[in-house]
């Protein structure tokens, strides 16, 4: 069963093949032998899902189903869940049980799909290889000694190995997209505003993005269909209507301009990944789409508008945590200063304090225009290069990640280094335009991810592309050794 | 050495919408602790900011009443530091932007002088939540229900020299944004919260001295106080050789005197930014528009109809229509009486306003009704009573004895009429013939014994002019 | 850009974060690289460029003004770590 995309589990569930509880006993057997390897889920909600199971299957009964119904997926730790901790990945919240849903989380709730457990992340949403959590590095199901990327680490790790049927994640500069990559799986980041922010913990505001990672472009409409959608409780949201996903997937791309930038072609991506993604152009020629080059030549860029943007808006977001109403408190404060400096020094790790520091530094008085609001007009600069390269191409591609899964320790004495991983990914995000990352091959045993891009709200179109493109591939249904 | 003071004000006013400016909770005073601070008052995690239009609106009307550049794009901006009462870390406010630009508001200092105060912007922000000190054995308790109530920071340029123009325009603004409907301005209840900006400088120098904040000032009184005090000390210490340091402080009322306060540090470096999670707040042409339909009659087109139509002094008129309870207590009382402005006014400001403070009421606890009030003017300007009777007519009012016609009719004060004065002054010229020998043969004074036996006898109840008049014809030789 | 140990100190106070005197130097290192990394943001010429605050050129929506919520208080304090009479406690502020 764990084997099933969405759309087959569905009409499994709808036959009565099977039914919910059952299905989610079964991923629930897989969450639990799996977790101690790979070390993917934070928690497990046994109880809650199979609560939900049987309302589900009553449901199913009733007839009154919806595509997702009965199908147990994992949630990025980072969307709160009523009832149910949700740590970030990070110390600070490890006694925050969340007292409400985020409205992907009720999206999903009303759609009547099955919440297996928690997803491990690097802490905050921080991170690009997941070994910034709390509760440990998560293994890549591909190669136990590799990270599986990060910030969605976890969900990644959930979906290669199936211990769920699909899972959320978000993206703030690559966090679906390159963890999608070294886990051979497919992950989308929507247009900024097309899914809900509200009770999605806060990393950059103006960045992040929830979004979908499951096995396939066929999974991930069926996702976001259930995820988009504008909502009033969030002043970012998209008031623009969903289209059904799933309807456009099977147009043809004869005559579709996909757009390579050269600069994501240049030094730093790894030979072997090169040429996945060249094996990936050819068939993509083969289904008709015409290929040109194009140029984004604020590229370089945009890593440095990303770590001062970025951690300036966290440094801010962040000041909520302060032991006061909720979350981690010191032990015996000797006063209101020591409450707020133990407390966040103790909650939070290396890489999110770094992060504090930079951002508070960058907004500091003298060093706003310098940093931040220089930050703010290159961002502009990058955007700009994607609207003008999309005046003349559909789509873009290019590799997601310069590199493989790489290995546990191997970056985390050089943040920059660590940095650089996200350097075909950051751009998007910045511009807030929609991407995806779909499985394209294999370098060195590791998975090697394609990355299209969209411009704003066509996801239809990315799906469509990557559908068409697993149609005739099955790079997508790969599954790791030993799962 | 001669001084000039500078003041600058900031008032902050919570503005009258039902909810929060960034959330659906409630903004009512007086709940119990917490019962109003929803997920986003209290900065969960994940939650997410949604702005109160009517804020805008409110603001924007403000705006319009002193005539200031309406930014119709503004932005909300983060201040960032942190504070129990505080819950973010940061309190969205705008900075660079804000919603109301520069404008001016005329000010009534005294009987005779009224002054222009330049106005140099007007934002919006969220309220902070409470913290109580007491209590707690060594801990500070926090309430996060004010939490995001919707404020209006109103910064005035440092147009002002004294403490009496000082309490002068808060006076206004109290009077203005009450008038506008736009806050209730209850400063026991923290609506209206004054900081004043003090510094001190040679009277003809150009540049400003430095300047004190002086800051939490709830009434006119303190203000006036605080001010005072300050500019005290501040010609003290430069006169004694010392300098003023840019400080926070705040004023003792019982000491009378203002102390440093070092819980927010000097050098606050906020951060400021504009805030990711909320765009910026375009507002139409249209709107505008509408909001400046909408407006109601302000205090200084008030004034100005007052000296007008009723012929009032403008010291008169500006206390009158100072505020929306006194200026709609005078035109009601205006109306019962038949349009008689001045008479109105004179009874309001005198024996009306008498009889509150001596009760120490507020105008709206007053058991003289602008109704009750209107119809005995109706009655001392149609002589069906007279001065001296009115009196006694209102103080039986006051007592709750009913209208003045219900009164009169009870007591049977009414003015005695010609047909009764009559006989009277007959009877009186009889009786005292040596009198009217002595009036008839030159000596006027006498006149003044007659008109005293007449009221005496119709136990003032007879209108003196009327009075006058019948003596003087009868009295003829 | 180059940190020094008091400007991590200064920086760790604004932003309210506690952080042990041993690791102040490897902070100060690592931001110093981060900063110089971010320094690469002055070849862009963005001499008239306006900054880009959302990816989306939106205005804001106005809510209506109406009560929307219910007090949730109970909830909402149960995982708080301090709490009495319906009041959030912390340390004394030293006034």
């Amino acid at each position: 069963m764990h084997k099933k995309t969405l759309a087959q589990l569905s009409a499994a569930l709808q036959a009565k093949e099977i039914s919910s509880v059952e299905l989610t006993q079964e991923f629930l057997a897989r969450a639990k032998q799996f977790n101690e390897q790979t070390n993917a889920y934070i928690t497990i909600t046994e109880d809650l899902a199979l609560q939900q199971a049987k309302e589900a299957d009553a449901r199913i009964a009733a007839g009154n189903t919806q595509a997702l119904t009965g199908i147990p997926l994992a949630h990025k730790d980072i969307f709160c869940t009523d009832g149910i901790k949700t740590s970030c990945g990070s110390k600070m919240l490890d006694s925050f049980i969340a007292p409400y849903n985020a409205t992907v989380i009720e999206k999903f709730n009303a759609a009547g799909a099955i919440c297996l457990g928690k997803a491990n992340m690097d802490e905050f949403a921080m991170g690009s290889s997941n070994e910034n959590s709390f509760y440990g590095v998560v293994k890549n199901p591909w190669d136990l000694n590799c990270v599986p990327g990060g910030s969605s680490g976890g969900s990644a790790a959930v979906v290669a190995a199936r211990m769920a049927a699909a899972a959320t994640g978000t993206d703030t500069g690559g966090s679906i997209r390159q963890p999608a990559s070294f886990c051979g799986i497919s992950g989308i980041k929507p247009t900024y505003g097309r899914v809900s922010r509200y009770g999605m913990i806060a990393y950059a505001s103006s960045l992040d993005q929830g979004g979908p990672m499951a096995q396939s472009a066929e999974d991930l409409a069926m996702m976001l269909e259930v995820m988009a959608g504008f909502d009033p409780k969030d002043s970012t949201s998209a008031q623009k209507d969903v289209p059904q996903y799933s309807a456009a997937m099977n147009d043809s791309l004869e005559g579709v301009k996909i757009g390579l930038p050269k600069e994501y072609f240049g030094e730093g991506l790894d030979a072997e990944v090169a040429t996945v993604v060249e094996t990936a152009i050819e068939e993509y020629k083969k289904l008709g789409v015409e290929f040109a080059e194009v140029s984004l030549p604020n590229t370089h860029l945009s890593v440095p508008a990303y770590y001062v943007v970025a951690p300036a808006e966290c440094s801010s977001n962040l000041s909520r945590f302060d032991g006061a109403r909720f979350g981690h408190r010191c032990e015996d404060p000797k006063d209101l200063e020591d409450m707020y400096k133990r407390s966040r020094g103790e909650g939070f790790g290396e890489e999110v304090t770094r992060r504090i520091l930079v951002g508070t530094y960058a907004l500091s008085a003298g060093y706003y225009d310098a940093y931040y609001l220089k930050a703010q007009k290159t961002r502009r600069l990058i955007s700009d290069d994607f609207k003008k390269a999309f005046a003349d191409v559909d789509l873009i591609l290019g590799p997601t990640a310069p590199t493989t899964a790489f290995g546990i320790g191997s970056k985390t004495d050089d943040p920059i280094s660590m940095y650089l991983s996200d350097i075909y990914t950051i751009a998007v995000n910045l511009a807030g335009i929609p991407a995806m990352s779909i499985p394209a091959g294999m370098a060195g045993g590791k998975p090697v991810g394609l990355q299209l891009i969209g411009n704003y709200f066509d996801e239809a179109k990315l799906l469509n592309a990557a559908h068409k493109y697993q149609q005739v591939t099955d790079w997508h249904q790969q599954m790791p050794e030993g799962f | 050495m001669e001084w000039e003071v500078v003041i600058g004000l900031e008032i902050h006013v919570q503005l009258a919408c039902k909810s929060k400016i960034f959330s659906g909770a409630s903004t009512a005073f007086g709940a119990e602790p917490n019962t109003q601070a929803c997920a986003v008052d209290l900065g969960l995690p994940g939650v997410l900011p949604v702005f109160n239009g009517e804020a805008a609106k409110m603001s924007i009307k403000f705006g319009l009443a002193c005539g200031c550049e309406i930014a119709q794009r503004s932005i909300f901006a983060r201040k960032n530091y942190f504070y129990p009462d505080l819950p973010k870390g940061y309190q969205t406010s705008q900075y660079e932007i804000p919603i109301v630009g520069k404008g001016q508001i005329e000010i009534q200092v005294d009987e005779n002088t009224t002054k222009v105060v330049g106005i140099t912007r007007a934002h919006m922000e969220e309220d902070a939540g409470k913290s109580l000190h007491e209590d707690f054995a060594g801990m500070t308790g926090i309430d996060l229900n004010r939490a995001g109530t919707p404020l209006l920071e109103i910064v005035s340029e440092p147009d002002m020299r004294s403490a009496k123009e000082a309490v002068a325009y808060m006076r206004k603004i109290h009077s203005l944004v009450r008038y506008l409907g736009i806050s209730d301005g209850n400063m026991q209840e923290g609506s209206f919260r004054c900081d004043a900006n003090v510094s001190v400088r040679p009277m003809g120098q150009k540049e400003f001295g430095t300047r004190a904040e002086i800051k939490n000032l709830n009434s006119f009184k303190f203000i006036e106080k605080a001010i005072n005090v300050e500019v005290e000390r501040q010609i003290d210490l430069i006169e004694a050789g010392g300098e003023v340091v840019q400080e926070t402080r705040l004023y003792d009322s019982d000491k009378d005197e203002t102390r440093s306060m070092r819980t927010k540090e000097e050098a606050n470096d906020y951060r400021y930014f504009p805030c990711p999670d909320l765009l910026p707040v375009v507002i139409s042409d249209e709107v505008v528009t509408e909001i400046q339909g909408s407006m109601p009659e302000l205090p200084d087109e008030k004034k100005a109809r007052f000296m007008e139509q009723f012929d009032l002094g403008s010291y008169d008129a500006s206390l009158l229509s100072s505020s929306v309870e006194s200026a709609g207590y005078f035109e009601k009382a205006v109306d019962a009486s038949g349009g008689e402005g001045k008479l109105c006014a004179n009874w309001i400001m005198g024996e009306l306003q008498a009889s509150l403070n001596r009760e120490d009421m507020e105008l709206e606890q007053s058991p003289v009704t602008p109704d009750l009030l209107g119809g005995l003017v109706k009655k001392i300007k149609d002589k069906s009573v007279t001065s001296k009777i009115a009196k006694k007519v209102f103080e039986a009012m006051w007592n709750d004895e009913g209208t003045a016609d219900e009164i009169v009719e009870k007591y049977g004060w009414k003015p005695a009429d010609a047909s009764e004065i009559e006989p009277i002054i007959d009877e009186i010229i009889a009786n005292n013939q040596a009198q009217v020998e002595q009036y008839r043969s030159g000596k006027e004074k006498v006149f003044g014994f007659f008109v005293g036996q007449v009221m005496k006898a119709t136990k003032g109840q007879a209108d003196p002019a009327q009075v006058n008049q019948l003596l003087k014809s009868k009295l003829a030789p | 850009m180059s940190l020094q140990a008091d400007d991590v100190k200064n920086i760790a106070h604004l932003a309210r974060i506690a952080i042990d005197e041993n690791d102040i130097p490897e902070y100060a290192k690592n931001l110093s690289k981060i900063l110089d990394f971010v320094d690469q943001l002055n070849q862009a010429d963005t001499d008239g460029v306006e900054p880009m605050a959302h990816p989306l050129d939106m205005a804001q929506r106005l809510r209506v003004d109406e009560v929307t919520e219910v007090d949730q208080r109970e909830k909402f304090q149960s995982i708080s770590p301090k709490v009495e009479a319906g009041l959030f406690l912390v340390p004394k502020v030293i006034e």
